[in-house]
C-alpha cells in the first residue's frame, strides 16, 4: 500500500520534471516507445530468438544424424525417428541396421551431446556475470579439471564399477569442481572482481595442480583402465544407454532450471557487486549459490564426458555480441546454441577420419582457442 | 565534535533558505564509528569517527571534505553497504541494520562513484533493473519475469527526467563518461527511491549536464519530496544547490549547516590546508570559492 503510494507520487512527481523546450518535449510519450524500439527484451523477442534457435538446434541434429562412417539418407532418418515415436516397428524402406546405428549409437550420442553443450555454455553465461569478465569459462577457470580429478579419484577408488556409478562420479566431479570454484570464490571477493589476468592466472594455476594430480592417478592405474581414462580425460562423447541418459537428463535439469531461476538476479550481478547490493541483492548469497550450482552442473558433465573446453566461453560471448546482454535471453539462447554447437563439432569428431573417432574435446579447442587469443589480443576493450 | 555544536547547526537551519514542513528526519546517525578490517592490520584508523547528525527529510545535503575524509564511506554506510561497528543508524525511523537490503533498495536509490560497464546492456535494459527491488519476489520463478506496464512506464519517466530517451537502444558499453553517469542516475531513480544518495554525480560531466542534474535534483526535492544526499568534490556547485552542507575532516564532522556558515575561509582553510577566497556569487549571493592563483604581475 505504501509503495504504491510512493510509487504514484513519484509517477507524478517524475512526469512534471520534463522540461519545456529540452530535447525530450519533441518526443511525445506514449507508454512502451522504448519497446517498439526494440531497445528492451520483450516476450515476442524472446519466444522468436529462442524459437528459431530451437529449429535450428532440431535441423543440426538431423544433419548429424545423417552424418556418420556411414551416411544414412535423411528421409531413413525420418522414418526411424517416426517409428520410434509411434512406437511401430519397422515400416518399409528402413534397414535393421540403420535402425540400430540410428537408434543405439548416433541418437543417444547426439542427445548427449546436446545436454553436454547446453550445460557448458549455460555455466559459462553463469561465470561470466558472476566474476564480470567475460572470458570466464570452466575449462579456463580450472573447475573442469578439478571435476575430472574429482571424478578420477572416484574412478580409482572403484566408483564407476558399482551400480551407483551412474549418480556417483557425477557427485565426484561436482565435489572437485567445488573445491576448484572454491579457490576462484576466494579470490574473487578479494578482489571485489577477478580482473582478466588473475582470473587466467588462477586458471593456469588450478588446471596444472589438478592436471599433475589426474596424471598421477592415471600412472598408477592398470594401463587398461588408464587408456580409457585419458581418452575420457581429452573429452570425449561416447553412447550412454538411455537409462543413463534420463539419469544425467534429471540431474542437469535440476541444476539448470535451478540456474535459470536466476537470470534476472545474474543480470543485476553483472552490473558489479556493489551496484547488485544497492539494487537489493544479497549478494553474498546469490554468489554462493550460483557458484555451487555451476559446480554442480559442471561437475555432472565432467563426469560423463571428460574435459571439453571453451564451450562456456565462445559461445556466450558470440550469443551476447548478436543478441544482447539480458540474461533472460543469453542463457536460454546460449543454452540452444552451446548445445548444437558441440553435436555439430562431434558429428565432425566422429566422421572426419571415420572410421577412426577424434576426442571432441579436441575439435571444440582448436576451434575456441584461437576465438580466445582472438579477444585477448585484438578485442581488449571487451575485457575489464 | 561535540553535539551542542551540531544542535546549534540544525538550529540555525531552519532560519535559514528552506521552511521544512517538519523536522522529520530521513535518516538518523548517531555516534557511529567505522573502518575497515582485515586480518593484517585488526586496529587501523576509523574511517568514521564518532559521527552524529540527522539527514531531514527532502533536504538536499552536500557532503564534503578533503580526500580520505570519510565522505564516501559515509555514503556507502547509509546505503548499507557497510556496516559501522559501532553507533546507530535509523532509516524514517527503522533500524537500518535490522532491514533486508532489499527493503532498503526500494526506499533508497545509489549512484556510486564509478560504475563500469562491461556487459552490452541498452540503456534502457540499465534503467528498467532500477525496478528490481520491487518485482517479484519469488526466488524460482522470479528469473523468468517481465517488466509491468508500470515498470516500464516508471522507467521510462526516469529516462526522460534525466534526458536519455533518444539513448534507449544504445549499448551502455558505447556510451560517453556523461551518457553512463545520467544512465545511473535514471536507473537509481527508476527505484522510485524517497532518499537518492549520489556520490560525485557531477565527475565525469560537462557544465551543461552539471547544471542539469543539479537542478532536477532539487526539482525532484521542490516537487516530490525527494531526500538527496551529495558527496562531491566541487565546493561551489555544493554551495550553490545544497540546503545544507557537511564538511568532513579525518572521520569527523568540522561543520554541518547552510552554505553560508560552512563556507567559510576560515574554516575551509583549516580543513584543505589550503588558501581559498570567498565570495558571494553575483545571482544566488550564496558563497563562492575561488582558489587564489598566481599571484599578480606587476605591470610592466
Amino acid at each position: 500500500m505504501m509503495v504504491h503510494v510512493i510509487r504514484e507520487n513519484f509517477l507524478k512527481q517524475l512526469s512534471t520534471t520534463v522540461e519545456p523546450g529540452s530535447c525530450t518535449e519533441i518526443l511525445s510519450h506514449e507508454p512502451g516507445r522504448m519497446v517498439s524500439q526494440g531497445s528492451i527484451l520483450t516476450n515476442s523477442r524472446w519466444m522468436a530468438i529462442l524459437g528459431v534457435l530451437s529449429l535450428t538446434a532440431i535441423a543440426v541434429g538431423l544433419i548429424c544424424l545423417h552424418f556418420g562412417a556411414q551416411p544414412i539418407a535423411y528421409g531413413e532418418v525420418l522414418r526411424v525417428l517416426g517409428d520410434m515415436a509411434s512406437d511401430r516397428d519397422r515400416t518399409e524402406g528402413t534397414s535393421d541396421i540403420a535402425r540400430t546405428i540410428l537408434l543405439q549409437v548416433r541418437l543417444p550420442r547426439i542427445l548427449l551431446g546436446f545436454l553436454v553443450g547446453c550445460s557448458l555454455a549455460s555455466v559459462g553465461v553463469a561465470l561470466q556475470a558472476l566474476l564480470r569478465n567475460p572470458l570466464a569459462d570452466p575449462y579456463v577457470l580450472g573447475v573442469s579439471s578439478g571435476a575430472a580429478l574429482g571424478t578420477a579419484v572416484g574412478i580409482l577408488f572403484g566408483v564407476g564399477t558399482t551400480f551407483l556409478a551412474e549418480t556417483a562420479l557425477p557427485a565426484c566431479g561436482f565435489v572437485g569442481g567445488l573445491v576448484a570454484l572454491a579457490v576462484i570464490y576466494r579470490m574473487a571477493t578479494t578482489y571485489g572482481q577477478l580482473p582478466i589476468h588473475s582470473l587466467l592466472l588462477t586458471g593456469v594455476i588450478l588446471n596444472a595442480i589438478f592436471s599433475a594430480l589426474i596424471m598421477f592417478i592415471t600412472s598408477i592405474l592398470d594401463p587398461n583402465r588408464s587408456y580409457g581414462m585419458m581418452a575420457w580425460l581429452m573429452g570425449t562423447l561416447t553412447a550412454p544407454t538411455y537409462g543413463s541418459l534420463v539419469g544425467l537428463m534429471i540431474y542437469l535439469s535440476i541444476g539448470l532450471f535451478l540456474l535459470f531461476s536466476q537470470m534476472r538476479v545474474l543480470n543485476i550481478l553483472a552490473l558489479g557487486e556493489e551496484s547488485a547490493r544497492t539494487l537489493g541483492i544479497d549478494t553474498e548469497q546469490a554468489k554462493r549459490s550460483l557458484f555451487v550450482l555451476s559446480a554442480l552442473v559442471t561437475g555432472a558433465v565432467v563426469s560423463v564426458s571428460g574435459m571439453i573446453g571453451f564451450i562456456g566461453m565462445v559461445v556466450p560471448h558470440a550469443v551476447r555480441l548478436v543478441i544482447g546482454a539480458d540474461h533472460r535471453l543469453l542463457l536460454p539462447a546460449s543454452a540452444l546454441v552451446g548445445g548444437t554447437f558441440l553435436m555439430g563439432a562431434d558429428t565432425v569428431a566422429r566422421t572426419l577420419i571415420a572410421p577412426t573417432e577424434i576426442p571432441v574435446g579436441i575439435i571444440t579447442a582448436l576451434a575456441g582457442g584461437p576465438f580466445f587469443v582472438y579477444i585477448l589480443l585484438w578485442r581488449k576493450d571487451r575485457l575489464a | 565534535m561535540s553535539g551542542t555544536s551540531q544542535h546549534r547547526a540544525i538550529g540555525m537551519m531552519s532560519s535559514d533558505s528552506i521552511p521544512l514542513l517538519a523536522q522529520a528526519h530521513a535518516y538518523d546517525i548517531q555516534s557511529v564509528r567505522f573502518r575497515y578490517q582485515s586480518n593484517e592490520s585488526p586496529a587501523s584508523r576509523w574511517i568514521l569517527d564518532n559521527i552524529s547528525f540527522h539527514v531531514q527529510e527532502g533536504e538536499v545535503l552536500g557532503v564534503v571534505g578533503p580526500n580520505g575524509s570519510g565522505k564516501t564511506s559515509l555514503l556507502k554506510v547509509l546505503a548499507r553497504l557497510m556496516t559501522p561497528q559501532q553507533g546507530y543508524i535509523s532509516l524514517f525511523g527503522q533500524d537500518l541494520s535490522a532491514k533486508a537490503q532489499r527493503e532498503v533498495a526500494c526506499v533508497v536509490g545509489v549512484v556510486p562513484q564509478d560504475s563500469q560497464m562491461l556487459f552490452p546492456f541498452t540503456v534502457a535494459e540499465s534503467v528498467l533493473m532500477g525496478r528490481f527491488p520491487h518485482q517479484s519476489r519469488n526466488r524460482w520463478i522470479g528469473g523468468f519475469g517481465w517488466e509491468s506496464r508500470d515498470d516500464l512506464a516508471i522507467a521510462e519517466q526516469a529516462m526522460m527526467t534525466m534526458d536519455i530517451v533518444h539513448l534507449a537502444h544504445r549499448s551502455v558499453t558505447d556510451l560517453s563518461g556523461g551518457e553512463r553517469q545520467r544512465t545511473v542516475i535514471a536507473r537509481a531513480l527508476a527505484q522510485t527511491p524517497k532518499v537518492l544518495l549520489l556520490d560525485e554525480p557531477t565527475a565525469f560531466l560537462d557544465l551543461q549536464h552539471q547544471v542539469e542534474i543539479c537542478s532536477v535534483l532539487r526539482r525532484l526535492r521542490d516537487e516530490g519530496g525527494l531526500t538527496v544526499v551529495l558527496v562531491s568534490h566541487d565546493l561551489n556547485l555544493v554551495s550553490q544547490y545544497c540546503d545544507r552542507i557537511l564538511l568532513l575532516d579525518r572521520g569527523q564532522i568540522v561543520r554541518l549547516g547552510g552554505p553560508g556558515e560552512v563556507i567559510e575561509p576560515e574554516v575551509l582553510e583549516s580543513v584543505y590546508r589550503c588558501r581559498v577566497l570567498v565570495d558571494r556569487h553575483p545571482s544566488s549571493g550564496l558563497p563562492r570559492i575561488t582558489l587564489p592563483g598566481r599571484p599578480l604581475q606587476s605591470s610592466h
